[in-house]
């Protein structure tokens, strides 16, 4: 059944779903072959229970949000290392990843990607091997034949293996060009190079020898940025890649790569290239596949509030003394917390004054808090 | 006297600096002597015990208010300081406010430009309640400059040695040299360096006098002996009050520079110590003992601070605490208290013409018997002890407008918790049965919620003292109103254990009944008696009669074995359950039936029937499913995990094969014949091929052992059925143990390339590494023995570490969302006025009345439509 039709419906009910909700009414309503009047039926019985399920105005949605992901906590594995779906790739996982993602760390444990194409590509396994080859970080060392470091003329010759250049498919010319870029005494005689050190002080040639040698294997040839290790998969029809570091910045301008489900792991990454809004969905779905990925079920709308709480000043703030605790508004709210001795002083001199609206500031001074029963008072209009 | 009846709100706190002129003020005497109490123990006058100071003890009276001890909350004194000394706290704030200004004309050192600007920018942030510390932090590294834009004086760098020296160039400034710098500052541009014009002055944070606290704050304690030991703050004041006195006889005597500088110093180290005994580059101050002086910044500081122990959380009156064990007897929604504890705690009973014949029947009681009363209090607020001695009289003088503190009895309601209380559940509301012995006894049911067990668990109880708490936790907080989790919408009260096997062994097929057992089990379970039919009864029409007469529903049972093709009503298992208008056709009921976490007849009898329906089909299912499992008995021993000779012979071979198996991966990895993986080493890819093979040996192992499992093996019904344990448990008892793992691979750690001396140097295979051949029934050998310690050592350790880890997580997490409440407007926002979401989780729907998340089970809904218009044509 079409989504307008259901719309419609609802429209005549005075009421309004939320888009996913009509569209479960338009699928369930073909799979069953609804008529007219038992869709009117339905929307109505959804409308009730729509309302009956409603959340009620003063509840604590954030403690119980925050009791919701924190009380699994308990229960997950501490293991920090899992082979999760590639198996060549360890990615964190656990409640050392969900402190992570709460703690907005900008230098996550195991950043990775996973890096998807547009249809017309998807299938290509030839276009993404050298899409891969582009993104995974290959050194020189990686395409030698031969390595010689040769003490008698204080020189380095090196061949470079074609075969191993055409697998990994890179352009021989580029990887020239880079060298020549990264080496100034260099001689080239087609795939025969040989380096010579730079000695300011004999004393250490031969050191500088060595420390050239090293230098020599270790250049990058190719490569992004912070990406490490791809492997390429295969995904049903599709070909994929997985990386270990995660550069989405770079990624996403390159050509062919689908920028609808590219993505990264790392949150203050998608908030630099994507935005924060994005940043906050970023922090729901990892949030949320790390706690499916331990059997744990927890309701999105708490992983959504905590997200939305972390995302609500238009940057990505950490849960904590450094984030959203040491940033309220209270002088008491903050001292209860930590660095208790550091938040008096400061208000001190600051002269702050404490409007006392907060949970723990009225149960500091013994006053009922403002939530649930407590956020509303009764009125009485006196009879004259 | 008491403020009780007196409703006033406290609407704000304002913070602020006291200046030395405010100490003078408000203290009511000068201390000078550095002694507390003279030889005949009397407080001396003008010392740290001055009476002046306010009293503890109850029959004294304040000199300085004239209140008695007890209500007298004390009076400040003061020390004049011979010489100004930094405070500590303010060290750094100083150092950077001195940097940041001019050391000749005291301006900040921002350009006028700069100056409007932040200024703007300061004052649209606290117009805003936001924090400053950011703009303040630009401030300090801006107004970094060489040369200062006001009067072109030369500027030198400005350095704080730890913990209160400030150097500059390489002359360490006097305190007193840094108060006369500070008072240069003008008022106007206080500002710039955080400092609020109104309520402080930046000299203030250099000390000329120092504030006494009143003993009320530091009192002394008498020891058995008749000693007195004095707090550890007055202890600090009198190493001040010497060195203070010492450094002004010095300079009053004229004594060489040399000298005075020492004693200010030293004076000043005392000052630090006794704000702050923790901080960074000061010896701590040490008691007598050695033990470190618990100074202001400590008694308020961290998790045993004054702000987190006690006054974030309070110890209470009307609380009781024991251990707890089952009674599968009770409601889900009852608490059994000891009569020990019911006669102790109270409820106050306010006395009025309809009740005041109960109440002097408790008060005739006493305080001993039972439904007895404790306290009588009369109108004016005297409270009256009940003695079995004065119990009459009390009697007599009772009448209305008394209020009776009569002892806990049946029907009171109560909050029940366990800790750790992580979540909502943690802390319920029960209603309380006085039972006898010494523990509180609870229903299994509710075990889940609290994360309870009974190997010695303790809970507490508390008493609600007035009737608006009782109500609303009798409307909010009652276990049956918290069968659903809000976590997921799903239960996360419901049976567990033998309420499973028992309902299993009930209802699977071909478990019949004769009617007098029938009613006996009924009986039991303090179920309405069905009509009697004259013939035997199917397990499934037993547990029916539970089941509300019009549920409908189909959902495949925990028994389930998942195979490529369902047979549904056919399944051999019988784990296709069908229900039809209250009556189960096929299956049996399992952990999906009625368990914690998964029931889903529980779950929909909440939702579609209410939590009192929902209740009393706990109460009473558990009940039956216990009678019934009690009609056949039910017991397990190591001689379920029996398996016949064949099938060992057969694990035996197919380890043996494993094993070899490993040994050609080894000898392949010997020879660099092994490939890599892409992307891994060469050692590596043997290992994870290694544990591969391992793995499928154990599983292949079970698997052979599993099928010599019938569905009449009691430990096979406890793991299939949910109720207890796993299929992996068996197997591992019966089969093979399987590979021990520490760090998530396996053992290699111990001797230099080898795990224990008994291997070869560089030995890889199976038995070398931790796998473990045997199975527990047969008993591990040593070696294996080892290594199985040292994968369950591993496995305590995470535990241990991940309580703490996690404990805190939440901690954080609360302390980050508990100001989020929904607003009227269905709005989400803290207590700023910020709105965090503009419609609670996208869709306003709480997950806890929610069905999983969903608003509703669309499917459902549409089928019980059809069979609704069906009815009505």
């Amino acid at each position: 059944m079409d989504i307008e039709k259901v719309e419609k419906v609802v429209k005549k009910k005075r009421t309004k779903f939320p888009e996913k909700l009509i569209y479960e009414i338009a699928e369930a309503a073909e799979r069953h072959e609804l008529n007219d009047k038992e869709l009117d039926e339905l929307v109505k019985e959804i409308k009730k229970a729509n309302q009956r399920a409603g959340v009620e105005n003063g509840e604590a949605v954030g403690t119980v949000a925050a009791q919701s992901v924190g009380e699994p906590g308990t229960q997950m594995t501490m293991r920090t290392f899992h082979y999760a779906g590639v198996a060549e790739l360890n990615v964190t996982l656990g409640l050392p990843r969900l402190i992570e993602i709460v703690d907005a760390r900008k230098k996550i444990s195991t950043p990775t990607m996973g890096i998807y194409f547009d249809e017309e590509y998807s299938a290509d396994e030839e276009f993404v091997r050298k899409i891969a080859n582009r993104i995974g970080k290959i050194i020189l060392n990686d395409i030698l034949k031969d390595f010689n470091v040769n003490y008698a003329n204080m020189n380095l010759s090196i061949e470079i293996d074609e075969d191993k250049v055409n697998d990994k498919r890179l352009e021989y010319d580029e990887i020239i060009a880079k060298i020549e870029k990264a080496f100034k005494k260099v001689e080239i005689d087609k795939n025969l190079l040989s380096f010579e050190p730079t000695i300011s002080d004999p004393k250490h040639a031969i050191r500088e020898l060595r420390l050239l040698a090293d230098k020599v294997r270790d250049l990058q040839i190719s490569g992004v940025k912070n990406i490490g290790k791809v492997v390429i998969r295969k995904e049903g029809a599709e070909w994929a890649i997985h990386t270990e570091g995660s550069n989405l910045g770079a990624v996403l301008k390159m050509e062919g790569v689908d920028k609808t489900r590219t993505s990264t792991n790392d949150i203050h990454e998608v908030e630099k290239v994507l935005g924060v809004e994005a940043a906050r969905n970023a922090i729901i779905h990892e949030a949320q596949s790390t706690m499916e990925e331990q059997g744990l079920t927890v309701d999105v709308r708490h992983i959504m509030l905590v997200a939305d709480m972390m995302t609500a000043d238009g940057k990505v703030k950490s849960i904590g003394r450094h984030g959203i605790s040491g940033e309220k508004a209270s002088v008491l709210a903050r001292a209860s917390f930590e660095e208790t001795g550091k938040h008096l002083l400061r208000a001190s001199i600051r002269g702050e004054i404490d409007h006392l609206t907060g949970i723990i500031e009225n149960i500091i001074i013994g006053q009922p808090i403002p939530l649930g029963t407590g956020s509303v008072g009764v009125i009485m209009k006196e009879k004259k | 006297m008491s403020l009780k009846g007196i409703l006033k709100k406290i609407s704000q706190i304002n913070f602020g600096l006291m200046s030395p002129e405010n100490i003078r003020k408000m203290s009511v005497t000068k201390i000078v002597t550095p002694d507390t109490y003279d030889e005949d123990g009397y407080p001396i006058e003008a010392g740290l015990m001055d009476p002046r100071l306010g009293v503890i003890d109850p029959g004294l009276r304040c000199r300085s208010c004239g209140s008695k001890g007890g209500d007298c909350q004390g009076h400040f004194g003061h020390i004049n300081l011979a010489r100004p000394v930094i405070h500590v706290g303010f060290a750094d704030t100083i150092h950077k406010v001195l940097r940041s200004t001019c050391k000749d004309c005291g301006r900040v050192l921002l350009t006028e430009a700069e100056m409007v600007d932040y200024k703007e920018k300061i004052e649209n942030h606290l117009k805003n309640e936001e924090s400053i510390t950011a703009i303040i932090k630009e401030v300090y590294t801006v107004a970094r400059r060489d040369k200062c834009p006001h009067c072109a004086e030369e500027q030198e760098d400005v350095k704080i040695d730890k913990p209160v020296s400030i150097v500059e160039g390489n002359y360490k400034l006097t305190a007193s040299e840094v108060r006369e710098r500070l008072e240069t500052i003008p008022e106007d541009e206080y500002i710039f360096v955080g400092i609020n014009r109104e309520i402080a002055k930046p000299e203030w944070m250099v000390l000329t006098v120092l504030p006494v606290p009143p003993v009320t704050v530091r009192p002394s304690i008498t020891l058995e002996t008749g000693e007195r030991s004095e707090d550890d703050l007055t202890h600090k004041l009198v190493d001040i009050l010497r060195i203070n006195q010492r450094l002004k006889e010095n300079m009053e005597a004229g004594a060489p520079q040399l000298i005075v500088e020492d004693l200010w110093e030293l004076l000043q180290y005392h000052v630090t110590t006794y704000f702050d005994n923790e901080a960074s580059g000061v010896p701590p101050a040490r008691h007598r003992s050695g033990r470190p002086l618990k100074t202001l910044a400590q008694r308020l500081k961290g998790k045993e601070g004054r702000f987190r122990s006690n006054l974030s959380g309070k110890r209470v009156n009307f609380s009781a605490r024991t251990v707890i064990s089952p009674d599968p007897n009770i409601s889900i929604n009852e608490v059994g208290v000891p009569e020990m504890i019911a006669t102790e705690v109270t409820v106050p009973v306010f006395v009025t013409e309809w009740n005041i014949d109960d109440m002097k029947k408790f008060i005739m009681n006493g305080p001993k018997v039972h439904p007895g009363a404790n306290y009588v209090i009369r109108p004016d607020e005297r409270k009256i002890r009940v003695y079995d001695e004065t119990k009459e009289t009390v009697i007599e003088k009772l009448e209305p407008g008394f209020i009776v503190e009569r002892h806990l009895m049946d029907g009171d309601v109560v909050l029940f918790n366990r800790q750790p209380s992580l979540h909502r559940m943690s802390m319920m509301a029960h209603e309380v049965k006085v039972l006898p012995y010494k523990t509180f006894r609870l229903n299994l049911c509710v075990c889940p919620p609290y994360n309870a067990d009974f190997d010695g668990d303790e809970m507490n109880m508390h008493v609600f003292q007035t009737e608006e708490s009782r109500a609303e936790a009798k409307s909010l907080m009652r276990v049956q109103e918290h069968i659903l989790s809000p976590r997921f919408g799903g239960p996360i009260i419901g049976g567990i254990h033998d309420h499973i096997s028992g309902a299993y062994l009930l209802t699977r097929e071909g478990s019949i009944f004769s009617e007098e057992d029938v009613f006996q089990m009924v009986k039991r379970a303090r179920m309405p008696l069905p009509k009697a039919t004259g013939k035997d009864w199917t397990g499934k029409q037993v547990f029916s009669l539970l089941l509300p007469k019009d549920l409908n529903m189909v959902y495949k049972a925990e028994i389930c074995r998942k195979c490529d093709e369902c047979l549904k009503q056919e399944c051999k298992n019988d784990a296709y359950v069908v229900i039809e208008n209250g009556q189960i056709k096929t299956g049996a009921m399992d952990e999906k039936a009625y368990g914690a976490f998964s029931g889903k007849i529980l779950d929909s009898i909440v939702k579609e029937y209410g939590t009192d329906k929902a209740r009393e089909f706990l109460d009473s299912s558990t009940k039956l499913a216990i009678a019934g499992i009690m009609k056949r008995g039910f017991t397990t021993s190591t001689a379920d995990e029996e398996i016949p000779r064949e099938a060992k012979d057969r694990i035996e071979q197919l380890l043996a094969n494993a094993e070899a198996r490993v040994e050609q991966l080894i000898e392949a990895y010997h020879n660099e014949e092994l490939e890599a993986l892409p992307g891994r080493s060469l050692r590596e890819t043997l290992e994870m091929k290694i544990m591969q093979v391992l793995g499928e040996a154990r599983d292949k192992s079970g698997e052979i052992a599993e099928s010599y499992f019938g569905m009449e093996n009691h430990a096979v019904i406890m793991a299939l059925t949910g109720a207890r344990g796993s299929m992996l448990n068996l197997t591992q008892i019966a089969a093979c143990v399987g590979q021990q793992s520490v760090r998530g691979g396996r053992i290699e750690r111990g001797y230099s390339k080898r795990t224990l001396p008994h291997f070869q140097v560089g030995e890889l295979g199976a038995k070398a590494s931790g796998f473990v051949h045997s199975s527990y029934k047969k008993g591990l050998d040593p070696l294996e023995f080892f290594f199985h310690a040292m994968g369950g050592r591993e496995g305590l350790v995470d535990t241990a570490i991940r309580t703490a880890q996690s404990g805190y997580m939440q901690r954080r997490l609360v302390n980050a969302l508990q100001d989020l409440n929904v607003q009227p407007d269905g709005t989400v926002r803290d207590n700023r006025g910020v709105i965090i979401q503009t419609q609670y989780g996208e869709d306003g729907i709480d997950p806890a009345k929610s069905d999983y998340g969903k608003v509703a089970d669309i499917d459902r809904m549409i089928d019980e439509m059809r069979i609704k218009s069906k009815a009505g044509k």
